[in-house]
């Protein structure tokens, strides 16, 4: 079993990062909708505010690390540009995928999609994070405050949602590899 | 119910963030209709455009949010529509960003 290092790093992005951050969607969002509901038997305690709130700055650490290690060495590896005469596309994630009509959509609607709207994540939870540090238990008094971090949330989850199916798809019909070849496991001989 | 804190610095947060999810597209928007504008934007010549396509929509999301802050901290403000307000730029964003929609510019 062996995984080359542009393999890991998308893997980190995708699967650590970004899948992380996806799943730590639903968390938050139960949060918030029970914050939201005024019924609620039982008032948040010191503790479950402290966990939110680092339960959100660990979520707005998982979206910038998702979208900067994207941007800055995923990005690069996938929109090289390779010398002129090249004929196996392989290694050249973006050409390859724009060399088919079958798959050029990929690219032209996948990542150019992908590459924008996952901004939009890091900064809907960086801002629920912050409100939710500012006010703590205060925004029991606060209903629409509350009604705007589930919204953002909610949004949030659809963006980082959609940066996530493109580039899983991406990454199937033609992956980012590369670099120096990392043995994990020994397989046996047969 | 008596309210501890004035909203608006949960409004200002609110708000900032919308104009922020809007600047991403507009400034992406903008990247690709103008060749002098996507050059400028090569902040890291690897990651091309969107380098600065990005930077720019944070560098002013933050700033945004710093003067809306300084101005709404202790005062409550219309929260309803100015949720209105950061929801639509929000979503405007999101639509704005899928390419199909920003080719139309």
């Amino acid at each position: 079993m062996e995984i080359t290092a542009r393999g890991l790093w998308t893997l980190i992005h995708g699967m650590g990062f970004g899948a992380l951050y996806l799943m730590a969607c639903s968390g938050a969002l139960v949060q918030f909708y029970r914050c939201n509901c005024a019924e609620s038997a039982t008032l948040p305690t010191d503790r479950d505010e402290k966990f939110l709130r680092i339960y959100l700055v660990a979520m707005a650490a998982l979206a910038w690390l998702a979208v900067l290690t994207g941007a800055y060495i995923i990005y690069p590896w996938y929109r090289a540009v390779p010398p002129l005469g090249t004929a196996d596309l392989a290694a050249f994630p973006q050409r390859l995928l724009l060399a088919s009509s079958a798959t050029s959509g990929w690219h032209a609607i996948g990542m150019e999609w992908k590459e924008h709207v996952a901004w939009i994540a890091p900064i809907a939870i960086t801002m629920a994070a912050g409100v939710v540090l500012q006010y703590g238990r205060d925004l029991k008094n606060h209903p629409q405050l509350r009604a705007a971090l589930l919204g953002f949330v909610w949004i949030s989850l659809v963006a980082a949602g959609v940066a996530g199916f493109f580039g899983a798809m991406i990454n199937k019909n033609a992956p980012v590899e590369g670099g120096p070849v990392i043995h994990i496991v020994e397989g046996e001989q047969k | 119910m008596t309210t501890a804190r004035p909203n608006g610095a949960g409004a200002a947060a609110i708000l900032a963030a919308g104009i922020g999810a809007f600047l991403v597209a507009v400034i992406a928007i903008l990247a690709d209709q103008s060749a002098a504008i996507k050059s400028a934007m090569i902040f890291s010549k690897p990651t091309g455009p969107l380098s600065g396509v990005t930077t720019c929509a944070i560098v002013l999301w933050l700033a945004s949010w710093a003067v809306l802050h300084a101005r709404w901290r202790n005062r409550s403000v219309a929260l309803a529509r100015i949720n209105a307000a950061a929801f639509a730029l929000l979503i405007l964003g999101l639509l704005l960003t899928f390419p199909p929609i920003a080719d139309l510019f």
